[in-house]
C-alpha cells in the first residue's frame, strides 16, 4: 500500500533523511519512533508528499508521490492524517471541520456529508460536542474529532504525528483506545509515537531511526525481544522503563 | 501626447539664484533631515519618559500618559502643525505671541514644525517603550526587586537597557517616519525636500523630472538609515538574545 | 486668553463645514479603505508567493509607497494620472482627471501598501500545521488559503485594519497640498475668509480628535469580542 525507496532528504546542506526504505503493507500497522531529530515526523509527512523530497521514490496505491503529474489534493483526500497539535480549524465548528473536505474535495453533499460527521463523530465518542468550537474541547477530545476528520474521508491509509505527545498523560488513553480499534478493523496505520505500550499492542512492524536513517525495521516481536542494533537497545532500555 | 523630458533640468540654474536646481533640492534635503533630527531628539526624550511612566503602577501617573498619548494620536499632524504656527501664537501672552510671529523665516517655519513634529512622534515612541517594558518577563522586575533595588533603579538597570535594544527595529521605522513628515512642513513655509520638488515642478514644469529626483532622495535616504541601524543594532546587541519577534504589523506610518 | 475670539463662525459656517467638507472626507476615506483593502490582499498574497516574478514586483512597491512621503505622492498622482490616462486610451492630451478622483486613486494606491503589511503579517501568522491539516485532508493551495487560513486571519487583523483606516482618515487632511475642500480645507477657507484662524482650527482639531477616538475606542471594543478562540 505505501513503499518508500530510498528516500532522502535535505534541508539546504543538512540530511534530514538517508536512503529510507521500508513497505507498508494494506491492514499492516508500523509503528516510528525515534530520538528527537531522527527524521520520523519527516519521514511520514513524505508519504503524503507534505514534505517535498530530492532523492528516491514514494509509492501510495501504486501513485508515485513525487511525480509532477500526479494530483496531490486528489492523492491527499485518500491518505489521513493527524497531527501532534490537532490542527482543527479554530473558527469552525466540530461539525464543521468534518465536513469542509467532505464537500469541497469529495464533492459530497452537505447532507451526506453531515451524516458521515455524524457517524465518525459517534464513533469516537463526541456526538454532544458536534456543534461546539474546538477551543471549548480538551486536547484529548480534539485528537479524537481529528481522527474523526481524517476518517471522513474514508481513506485507504492512516497516517498519525506523534499523536498523543501534546496531551496531558489522563487524556491519552482516550486517544489511544481510538487508534487501537483502527487497528483492529484492518485500517493501513503508519504512526510515529513514543507509546511503546501501543506498539506492542497492536503493531505488526517497528521501525526504529536515528540520524535519518532506517537503522531497524522488524516485527513486533523481534523488535521488542531481541533487537539487533545496539542504538535501539539503548533506546529501548530508556524508555522502557515507564 | 508629449511631454518634454529633460533630466538636464537639475543642472540647469534655479530662478533664486542659489544654484542648479539639484544644489536647490539638496539644500531641502538638509531642511528636511535638520528637522527631523531635532524632532527625533524631542521624541526620544519625551517619547522614554511617557512610555516608561506609563508601565508605573500609578494610576494617575498612567492616566495622564495616556491621555498625552491619546491627544497627540487623534488630531491629524497637518492640523496639529496648523494649530502650532497659526494658534498658539495668538494664545500666548501679547509680548510672547508677539515675539512668535516675528521670528524671521525660515526659524518662523522650523521651530513650530521641529516642536510640532517631536511631540507627534513622541507619542509613537512613548508606545513602542510602553511595549517594549511590557513584552520584558515579569520574573525581571521581580529579580530586581529581590535584590533590594528600587523601582528607579530597576527600571534604569534591568528593564530598559534591554527595552531599547529590544525596540530598535520599531524605532528605526519610526525615524524613517519623522523624515516623512517631515514633508507637511510644507504646508506652514518650511522649504525642505517635498516642498522645494513642488516649488521646481512650478517653476520649470518639469513635473516628473522634479518629483522622481525628490523620490530617489528620500529612497536613498531610507537605505542610509536602515544600514546606519543595523551597524546600531550589531554593536548594541545582547550575545545569545533573540528577541521574541513581533511578528504581528503596526498600524500607521 | 480667549477675549476678542468669536466662536460664533463655527456656528455659522457648521453647515458648510459638514455638508461640504466632512462628507469629501468620509467619502475619501471609505473608498480608499474599500480599495485598499482590495488591493492590499491581493499584493500580500503577491508577497507571500514562492514565485519571485510574482513576489519581487509586489514587493517593491510597497517598499516604494512605503519609503517616500505621502505628500509627495499626492503630488506624484495628481501629475501621473492625467497623463497615464491619456496614454492608456491614445488620447492627444493628458486627461482631465480632476483632484477627487486624483486624491482617490492616490489613497487607494498609497494605502494597499500599509493594509498589504497588515495582511501579509496576519496571514502569516497563522500556523504552519494549519495549512498542513488543510493540505492532509485534501485541500488545494486556494481551498487552504480561502476555508482554513484566510478566514482566520481576517479576524486576527481586523482590528489593525481599522486602526489603519482610522489613520487614514486622519491622512486625509492631507489633500489640503492640492486645495481640495475636504474637511480641514473647508475649515481653513472659513477661517482665511473670515479672519478666523484660531476659531476654526481649533474647532477642526476638536472634531477629527472625536471621531478618531471615538472609532478608536470602537475598534478595542471590537477586538475584545472577535478574537477567535484558540
Amino acid at each position: 500500500m505505501i513503499s518508500l525507496r530510498n528516500v532522502s532528504k535535505w534541508f539546504g546542506n543538512f540530511q534530514v533523511l538517508n536512503n529510507c526504505s521500508t513497505e507498508v503493507a494494506k491492514g499492516e500497522v508500523v509503528v516510528v519512533c525515534g530520538p528527537s531529530g531522527s527524521g520520523k515526523s519527516t519521514l511520514i509527512k513524505c508519504v503524503n508528499g507534505l514534505e517535498p523530497f530530492q532523492k528516491g521514490e514514494v509509492l501510495v496505491d501504486g501513485i508515485s508521490v513525487g511525480a509532477a503529474r500526479t494530483d496531490l489534493p486528489k492523492l491527499r483526500s485518500r491518505v489521513g492524517m493527524v497531527f501532534q497539535h490537532f490542527e482543527l480549524f479554530p473558527h469552525m465548528s466540530v461539525l464543521a471541520n468534518l465536513t469542509l473536505a467532505q464537500v469541497k474535495v469529495l464533492g459530497r453533499t452537505p447532507q451526506s456529508a453531515q451524516s458521515k460527521g455524524l457517524k465518525l463523530l459517534e464513533r469516537v465518542g463526541l456526538t454532544a460536542h458536534k456543534d461546539k468550537f474546538p477551543g471549548q474541547l480538551s486536547g484529548g477530545q480534539q485528537q479524537r474529532v481529528a481522527i474523526a476528520r481524517a476518517l471522513c474521508m474514508d481513506p485507504i491509509a492512516m497516517l498519525f504525528d506523534e499523536p498523543t505527545s501534546a496531551l496531558d498523560p489522563e487524556m491519552i488513553n482516550e486517544v489511544l483506545d481510538v487508534m487501537v480499534e483502527l487497528a483492529q478493523e484492518g485500517m493501513t496505520m503508519m504512526v510515529v509515537t513514543h507509546e511503546m505500550g501501543f506498539a506492542n499492542k497492536v503493531a505488526h512492524r517497528v521501525i526504529f531511526m536515528d540520524e535519518g536513517k532506517i537503522v531497524e525495521d522488524a516485527p513486533k516481536d523481534e523488535f521488542f525481544g531481541t533487537p539487533r542494533s545496539e542504538r535501539a537497545q539503548l533506546f529501548l532500555s530508556k524508555i522502557l522503563h515507564h | 501626447m508629449k511631454y518634454n523630458w529633460n533630466w538636464g533640468i537639475l543642472l540647469e540654474a534655479e530662478p533664486g539664484g542659489s544654484g542648479t536646481y539639484l544644489q536647490y533640492l539638496l539644500v531641502g534635503l538638509a531642511w528636511t533631515l535638520a528637522t527631523a533630527l531635532a524632532a527625533w531628539v524631542i521624541a526620544l526624550a519625551i517619547g522614554a519618559i511617557v512610555g516608561t511612566l506609563r508601565t508605573t503602577p500609578y494610576r494617575w501617573v498612567e492616566r495622564a500618559c495616556a491621555a498625552y498619548v491619546e491627544l497627540f494620536r487623534n488630531i491629524p499632524l497637518l492640523v496639529q502643525m496648523f494649530l502650532w504656527f497659526f494658534v498658539l501664537p495668538e494664545l500666548l501672552p501679547k509680548a510672547l505671541g508677539d515675539a512668535v510671529k516675528q521670528m524671521p523665516p525660515p526659524w518662523g517655519s522650523y521651530l513650530p514644525a521641529v516642536l510640532c513634529l517631536g511631540l507627534y512622534m513622541s507619542v509613537r515612541i512613548a508606545e513602542q517603550v510602553r511595549a517594549g517594558i511590557q513584552s520584558l518577563p515579569r520574573g525581571q522586575q521581580m529579580a530586581g526587586t529581590a535584590l533590594g533595588l528600587t523601582l528607579p533603579q530597576t527600571y534604569r538597570y534591568v528593564l530598559l537597557p534591554m527595552t531599547f535594544r529590544i525596540i530598535l527595529p520599531p524605532l528605526t521605522s519610526e525615524f524613517m517616519n519623522t523624515i516623512k513628515n517631515s514633508a507637511v512642513a510644507l504646508t506652514i513655509g518650511l522649504l525642505e525636500l517635498t516642498g522645494r520638488a513642488r516649488a521646481m515642478q512650478e517653476f520649470s514644469f518639469q513635473v516628473f523630472e522634479a518629483f522622481a529626483a525628490a523620490t530617489v532622495i528620500y529612497l536613498l535616504l531610507n537605505v542610509v538609515v536602515v544600514f546606519g541601524m543595523r551597524r546600531l543594532e550589531r554593536r548594541v546587541r545582547v550575545p545569545g538574545f533573540i528577541a521574541a519577534g513581533s511578528g504581528a504589523a503596526q498600524a500607521g506610518h | 486668553m480667549f477675549g476678542g475670539f468669536d466662536f460664533d463662525v463655527i456656528q455659522r459656517s457648521f453647515a458648510y463645514l459638514f455638508r461640504e467638507g466632512m462628507v469629501f472626507t468620509v467619502t475619501l476615506t471609505l473608498l480608499a479603505m474599500s480599495g485598499g483593502i482590495v488591493l492590499g490582499t491581493l499584493l500580500a498574497m503577491m508577497r507571500l508567493s514562492s514565485h519571485a516574478f510574482v513576489s519581487a514586483p509586489a514587493g517593491a512597491y510597497v517598499n516604494l509607497m512605503r519609503s517616500v512621503p505621502l505628500v509627495l505622492v499626492i503630488f506624484w498622482f495628481y501629475f501621473l494620472v492625467p497623463w497615464l490616462g491619456g496614454w492608456v486610451i491614445g488620447a492627444r492630451e493628458p486627461i482631465k482627471v480632476g483632484a477627487f478622483w486624483s486624491c482617490v486613486i492616490t489613497f487607494t494606491l498609497f494605502e494597499a501598501a500599509y493594509y498589504c503589511e497588515i495582511m501579509r503579517a496576519g496571514i502569516q501568522s497563522i500556523s504552519r500545521g494549519q495549512v498542513a491539516a488543510g493540505y492532509a485532508i485534501g485541500l488545494n493551495y486556494w481551498q487552504t488559503m480561502g476555508h482554513v487560513v484566510l478566514p482566520q486571519a481576517f479576524r486576527n487583523m481586523t482590528p489593525v485594519l481599522l486602526t489603519q483606516t482610522v489613520i487614514l482618515f486622519q491622512d486625509t487632511s492631507l489633500v489640503y497640498v492640492l486645495s481640495v475642500t475636504d474637511f480641514l480645507g473647508a475649515a481653513a477657507k472659513v477661517a482665511n475668509r473670515d479672519h478666523r484662524l484660531v476659531e476654526m482650527y481649533l474647532f477642526a482639531a476638536l472634531v477629527y480628535f472625536t471621531v478618531s477616538f471615538a472609532a478608536s475606542y470602537a475598534v478595542r471594543r471590537l477586538q475584545s469580542r472577535i478574537a477567535v478562540i484558540r
